[in-house]
């Protein structure tokens, strides 16, 4: 057994209210580090993740044609040359989707169906328009390229501020805005508060799209029996099973008939593969279309593009003060970007923290505004924090710019407003209840033992040698197991009562031990690499006295012959106040069950029984006593010997909802989840003067998640965590052009941290058990997702003195903020007009620049020779047709590239604005699979020495493929096929002018040249 | 991600290779690691009829040394090239770029002539290449030739290969007695493309700086040492003069300024280590 | 001059794990997929198919390479090392696998295969290495559940016992 990291911070603070646990006894496997059960095949490669469970004979391979444009109105989709392709088997489109299956239901009660295909538009880029399958994959692909589609771009929308301005473009028309819901909260008397406060302090921040994302894609394997019309699917969906309904209710069938598994391995979550439900439906329906099994593995490209990513969020936050740092009330905005789609169970992250929107202060006044946006982005789901990330970014960022604006030291200001030790159960303004806890010690034992000092020294040390050092804290109140309900406080109370209530959260777990005495047990979960099957058997062999590998857990969900109910799955921390209690109460049973067939045989009472080392034994005289499978297979065998009325067999499922889970009160007030841990983050920062790339110096990460089960699972996740947090913090971002363009489609251009740009933690803990649970467990993998960004975040605020910090906190961003006029601009200014930021100018689609050639030909034949479409033809680069459209009006077949990176493209040229001989506009765009540009330049004609002068400049945007593959490469890769241009049609007319002075070669390579 | 169908060529000697490529020409595309090639293959970004495979062509997989410089093979590997174990005294530039090329996992099959080949403005080879004056072996049915780095690399992704040469070797010259030399390069992650890279060499009698990242390839200027006390203009006026490209992860403007913060302490450290 | 046309299909034997796979496949099939769907060696999982995420990495001819930027016909001849070669048998793990499991050192474990693979590779050139080359080169990777720093600690702790340094290594 490792040491783990983590390490109890108990004796370094004397606790004001001792633990009221019993203690286990030793024995027993719970609460000890113990090595998982699941790392020996794992290690072996002997996992059984979704895409290695074989596949039916005669499966088919599906590959998702996707739209390469943000918004547009579909046409013509013409599959022919697809299923013409040998071995194709079929193709769906969104109309074979629409006879088919129905939209999925969505949370809000607005007009936003969304089929698994898209109908009649598409609304982001990477929108599934076809479905193609065939025998293997790479054919699909083949035949992915195939598939004609022809769209009518419509303008898109981007930024969730812009969607909400008059005359914006509707994601979806028939809401008749993109703020599709808005909803005002208020508790106690906040706008008395703001009148009595001494000070108001506000902030507005921006939390911005990235997912945690998974190593492992989706994986569907779909069948369908046409006997029964049911579909039994294969899927590495991670939950919550709230969402089979909505699946079913797609497919038109009963629950029963859709059978959902889950494989016994899964390459992690993080929330995102709740998102991989639309697939089930498609690979259902192209199963039934094509009468195979068909397997569909998302491919990275995919996944970047449009899998799933949590919603980016804009708050504006204030706060009533007084003078002594005292929070009295606090005001937000929250407008949350959800993308094209709400995809079930959004807008979750809206909601989920709503009860604990206050955090972790004493704040009773608090005004809220929950708005729900739509723009033309791909749909958000699920993700690991779900809304807790977006929430303290704006309150504890608050807190330190309130520490700036009152004069005062940031932890006085939090330790003036943490709720106090003492007050527990502590009843949230917006309704939380908060089961228990110690926060201003956790913040005294964070700080104590030197830490903060020492924090405070390197600061100094760095400060005096002018280097940029920053202090960042962050206090953070980690919910877990959602309150089924919470989503249900974003409708008003009246129609909650028309409605009906919901709320509540449904454990399950089943405890299974057969005549051998082998234990086994299912349960509610999704499997994503935490760790169950080990706690799970840690919890049963507490109960039981048995060894770890005396106990088989199985995870594989099967919805037809499993225990579930919708809030079954793995998400929001609910295994261990959750499916871990349920585990505990029917191991409990069973326990209870053995305890009393042993007493009547032992002639004890039930009550002085004991589980001991595979023994059931009495405690008052231990060598009475009986080996584990020998009660165990009484129950089995010998029914006749059972204590009076007890039924035989043994197996018992635990059933656990707390009745603290109510639903929302006629005021709103709502308690989201059932625990709530705590989690205190201090970090050390330093900013490099010369490259701006932030490095932590120091972190330390504070945590009470009450009892930990097993601390070196523990400690996986707070370091999990942590990087992801990290991520958030300083690399991860989906970026869109500010035309619905996206931006980051590979793992080079989406940037998940790698070892080099970790830094070691301290972790530390306490444990105050929660009140509400058997176990006194809380969920503990999400918080670190919560405070590192914004800890993060105060650290380079408090390095830079600077207010508004954009994350992910990048070296450009903190270089456009903090760089002054540049010394020598370059010549010829490739950026933006003149006065635009860096920083405003990031996210603008247009790439631009100028250049001019020389032509050893006057100008009037110059000019002719623009205008002779035979000319252009043997001019365009790649050209391989041209067609006369109309007066200066032209479409080509060219062969466009750079280097290795060719493709082919169907372009439309124009010549408008045309002055004889002296100026002329140049427009265009091109289209192919590599993606599309379209583009404008103005042309100059001028005499020089007997020959002419073209200059010229343009502007391109570039979208699809290449744009989010390549955009390393696109403006130096614009800049040169319009150069090339330029120059074939110099040397053309330079050729034939029949003058060259100089060779050709050394003529077009002086154009290269930079002048010096 | 899967790649479109291609004709497979594995040539087992220079000869057929060449022949290859005079048969397929510009339909086909030379693959030594397949490090970048086979990715771009994947992502549907390439678009050629024919592969030809010469990592099995034994005769390009040396690396040798004269009296001026070390030759390596198309077939060398960047790991192989990087445990040579006189690299460091050799060709000392080598010895601390490498390591930046990729990841350990790539360079054992990723090439050090290939990177020269593919011309990424970004990577490390071709700005040493570039920086130590080295050149490129190009051989076809109709003759070899040798270009000067700088001929060579033509632009983004471009250079003067024909599509019927093979890229066969090229060459570092050896670092001379009492030169010292610099490496400095800023990515966002260990092992990403180079935002901006910067390599020194400090010679007797002056300076030579190359800039990879910001233009369509790597930059070379050279600074007489008369002139290192006007070394912050220098450096400001080559930036203004470079301009530099705008991605995601940086501004033009972002790509200057590391050139001008940068440039002192690369060249301090090629300062430091001449004798 | 060894050439297979566009759509033909070739013989591809190598020695997978010590034993001999064989397998008739069009040259652009990548080596990750012909292990997972023609040899049935399912451990060596894909990720990226762009060569960053390091899932796919197996040993050919000994040196860590991504299989996934590897072409199944190159691997003609050649041998092929895998995760699910490393055990030394059903109840045992190797050194290093131990070390992964003693320090917690995966979760999901879907990325664990390429980087065993990839410090198999590396420790048996660098037995005494400095934990700096050891991110160097686990910076390949990219896992997003253990934070890294158990991986490092197990390789650092793998190394010690491989070079038979007892210290620091009792559990």
């Amino acid at each position: 057994m490792s040491a783990p990291a983590i390490r109890s911070a108990q004796a370094e603070l004397p606790s004001r209210s001792p633990p009221h646990m019993r203690d286990r006894p030793s024995s027993s496997p719970l609460g000890k580090p113990v090595p998982r059960k699941e790392d020996d095949a794992l290690l072996r490669g002997r996992g059984r993740y979704a895409d290695d469970v074989p596949a039916p004979a005669g499966t088919l391979h599906a590959h998702v044609v996707r739209s390469p444009i943000p918004h547009g109105v579909i046409r013509r989709i013409d599959t022919a040359r697809a299923l013409a392709h040998p071995g194709v088997r079929a193709v769906l489109t969104g109309e074979d989707v629409r006879a088919l299956s129905d939209p999925f239901l969505v949370a809000l009660k607005q007009p936003i169906p969304q089929w698994t295909l898209a109908v009649e538009r598409v609304r982001f880029v990477g929108e599934p328009v076809a479905l193609v399958v065939a025998e293997d994959r790479y054919i699909a692909e083949d035949a992915g390229e195939l598939v004609e589609v022809e769209y009518e771009p419509l303008p898109a929308i981007v930024d969730p501020e812009d969607a909400v301005a008059a005359g914006a473009p509707l994601v979806h028309p028939d809401c008749g805005a993109n703020e599709v819901s808005r909803r005002e909260f208020t508790y106690g008397d906040p706008d008395g508060a703001f009148a009595a406060a001494d000070q108001v302090v506000k902030l507005r921040v921006d939390y911005p799209r990235n997912s945690f994302m998974p190593m492992e894609c989706f994986v569907v394997v779909a069948q369908h029996r046409p006997s029964d019309g049911s579909y039994d699917v294969l899927a590495n969906f991670q939950g919550p099973f709230s969402a089979h309904p909505v699946m079913a209710r797609a497919l038109r069938v009963a629950g029963a008939k859709l059978r959902l598994r889950t494989p016994a391995d899964s390459g992690g979550s993080f929330g995102i593969k709740l998102s991989v439900f639309p697939f089930v439906v498609l690979m259902g329906l192209a199963a039934r279309v094509t009468g195979r099994p068909v397997k569909w593995v998302e491919d990275r490209y995919e996944h970047l593009l449009a899998a799933s990513s949590g919603p980016n969020r804009v708050t504006h936050i204030e706060a009533a003060v007084k003078s002594d740092g005292r929070i009295l009330a606090l005001r937000m905005d929250q407008m949350e970007d959800y993308g094209a789609f709400l995809r079930a169970p959004m807008p979750g992250p809206l909601y989920r923290m709503h009860g604990a929107t206050t955090g972790a202060y004493d704040v009773q006044n608090l005004h809220v505004v929950n708005r729900v946006v739509m723009t033309n982005k791909a749909p958000a789901g699920l993700i690991r924090g779900f809304g807790g990330p977006q929430l303290y970014l704006g309150l504890e960022r608050l807190v330190q710019r309130i520490a700036l604006a009152l004069g005062m030291d940031v932890l006085d200001v939090i330790r003036k407003n943490l709720v106090p030790s003492g007050a527990f159960p502590y009843r949230a303004a917006a309704g939380a209840l908060y089961d228990s806890g110690d926060y201003p010690r956790c913040v005294d034992i964070a700080t104590g033992a030197g830490r903060l000092e020492e924090l405070k020294r390197r600061r100094d040390a760095a400060r005096a040698k002018g280097r940029h050092y920053g202090i960042g804290f962050a206090a953070v109140v980690e919910p877990s197991m959602s309150n089924m309900g919470y989503l249900s406080t974003m409708i008003p109370a009246s129609a909650r009562e028309r409605a009906g209530p919901k709320n509540g959260a449904v454990s399950l777990a089943t405890v299974n031990v057969d005549p051998l005495g082998t234990v086994s047990v299912t349960a509610d979960l999704t499997v994503q690499g935490q760790g169950h099957e080990t706690v799970i058997s840690q919890i049963v062999c507490d109960q039981l006295g048995l060894k770890m590998d005396e106990v088989v857990v199985n995870l594989e969900m099967d919805t037809v012959k499993d225990q579930w109910s919708i809030a079954a799955g793995t998400y929001s921390c609910r295994f261990s106040p959750g499916t871990a209690v349920a585990v505990h109460h029917a191991a409990g049973a069973i326990r209870d069950k053995l305890a009393r067939i042993a007493a009547k045989q032992l002639n004890v009472l039930p009550g002085d029984i004991e589980f001991v080392d595979g023994m059931i034994r009495s405690q008052t005289n231990p060598d009475n006593g009986l080996a584990f499978a020998r009660v165990a297979g009484t129950a089995h065998w010998s029914p006749v010997m059972l204590p009076d009325g007890m039924a035989p067999g043994l197996r018992e499922t635990a059933t656990w909802a707390p009745p603290e889970l109510e639903p929302p009160s006629g005021d709103d007030r709502i308690n989201t989840s059932l625990a709530y841990g705590f989690v205190f983050d201090m970090c050390g920062v330093e900013i490099d003067p010369d490259t701006f790339e932030v490095r932590i110096d120091r972190y330390v990460s504070m945590h009470d998640a009450g009892r930990l089960l097993n601390p070196l699972i523990a400690e996986g996740q707070i370091r999990g965590a942590f990087v992801q947090g990290l991520a958030t913090a300083l690399y991860e971002e989906f970026r869109y052009d500010d035309k619905g363009g996206f931006l980051t489609g590979t793992l080079a251009d989406y940037l998940i941290p790698t070892v080099t740009e970790v830094p070691e933690i301290e972790i530390l803990h306490i444990e105050s058990p929660s009140p509400f649970t058997a176990l006194g467990a809380k969920g503990l993998a999400e918080g670190n997702c919560m405070s590192t960004p914004v800890c993060v975040a105060n650290a380079v605020a408090d390095a830079l003195g600077i207010e508004n910090v954009p994350l992910p906190i990048t070296p450009m961003r903190l270089h456009a903020i903090l760089s002054g006029p540049e010394k020598t601009p370059p010549r010829q200014a490739k950026a933006a007009p003149a006065g635009a930021t860096a920083a405003r100018r990031e996210g603008a689609r247009e790439l631009t620049g100028s250049g001019a050639v020389t032509i050893g030909a006057p100008v009037p034949e110059v000019w002719r020779a623009l205008l002779d479409p035979e000319n252009l033809k043997a001019t365009i680069p790649g050209c391989h047709a041209l067609d006369v459209v109309g007066e200066n009006h032209y479409r080509a077949d060219v062969s466009l590239g750079v280097g290795p990176v060719k493709g082919r493209f169907r372009a439309e040229v124009r010549l408008t604005d045309l002055e004889t001989e002296r100026s002329g506009r140049l427009s265009g765009g091109i289209t192919g699979p590599l993606g599309d540009a379209s583009g404008a330049g103005m042309l100059r004609l001028e005499a020089i020495d007997g020959g002419t002068r073209i200059s010229y400049d343009y502007e391109v945007a570039v979208g699809g493929r290449a744009a989010a593959i390549g955009g390393r490469l696109l403006d130096g890769a614009s800049d040169l096929v319009i150069r090339q241009f330029f120059e074939r049609f110099a040397s053309r007319l330079g050729a034939s002018s029949g003058a060259p002075s100089v060779s050709w070669w050394s003529r077009i390579t002086s154009l290269f040249r930079k002048p010096r | 991600m899967k790649p479109r169908p291609f004709t497979y060529i594995r040539p087992e000697t220079v000869a057929e290779a060449i022949a290859a490529l005079s048969e397929w020409k510009e339909a086909a595309r030379v693959m030594a690691g397949g490090q970048t090639l086979i990715a771009m293959l994947n992502l549907r970004l390439v678009d050629c009829e024919a592969i030809v495979d010469i990592s099995r062509v034994s005769e390009l997989s040396a690396v040798t040394r004269t009296r001026t410089h070390i030759e390596v093979g198309a077939a060398v590997t960047q790991n192989a090239l990087l445990s040579r174990p006189d690299l460091a005294q050799e060709v000392p530039l080598l010895a601390k770029a490498l390591p930046w090329v990729g990841h350990f996992q790539t360079r054992n099959k990723g090439t050090v002539c290939g990177s020269i080949a593919h011309a990424d403005p970004s990577s490390e080879l071709p700005l040493t290449l570039a920086l130590l004056g080295g050149e490129v072996v190009l051989r076809s049915t109709r003759g070899t030739r040798t270009l000067k780095a700088a001929d060579f690399q033509r632009g983004l992704l471009s250079t003067a290969r024909e599509n019927d040469e093979l890229v066969v070797a090229v060459r570092f010259p050896l670092g001379a007695k009492g030169e010292g030399t610099g490496f400095r390069e800023v990515a966002r992650r260990h092992g990403d493309f180079a935002i901006v890279s910067l390599a020194a060499r400090a010679r007797a009698d002056a300076i030579d700086l190359a800039v990879g990242g910001v233009a369509d390839r790597p930059a070379v200027r050279t600074i007489a040492r008369a002139d290192l006390s006007r070394l912050d203009d220098i450096v400001d006026a080559l930036a203004a003069d470079l301009g530099g490209f705008e991605d995601i992860h940086a501004t033009a403007r972002y790509r200057r300024d590391l050139v001008r913060r940068l440039a002192r302490p690369v060249i301090d450290e090629a300062l430091s280590c001449s004798a | 001059m060894f050439r297979v046309g566009s759509g033909e299909r070739t013989l591809v034997q190598f020695e997978l794990d010590g034993r001999p796979v064989s397998g008739h496949v069009e040259p652009r099939m990548l080596l990750s997929d012909f292990l997972r769907q023609v040899a049935g060696a399912t451990g060596t999982h894909v990720g990226c198919e762009h060569g960053v995420c390091g899932c796919c990495t197996v040993l050919l001819d000994g040196a860590a390479s991504r299989s996934c930027l590897t072409l199944a016909v190159q691997a003609h001849g050649r041998s092929v090392g895998t995760v699910e070669g490393l055990a030394p048998g059903d109840g045992a793990l190797n050194t290093l696998q131990a070390a992964f499991r003693k320090h917690h050192a995966l979760q999901c474990g879907f990325c664990t295969p390429g980087i065993l693979m990839s410090f198999t590779d590396f420790l048996a050139r660098n037995p005494a290495p400095t934990e700096d080359q050891v991110r160097d080169t686990l910076s390949g990777h990219i896992c997003r559940c253990t934070g890294y720093a158990p991986i490092v600690a197990a390789v650092m702790e793998a190394a010690r016992t491989l070079r038979g340094d007892a210290t620091e290594t009792a559990a």
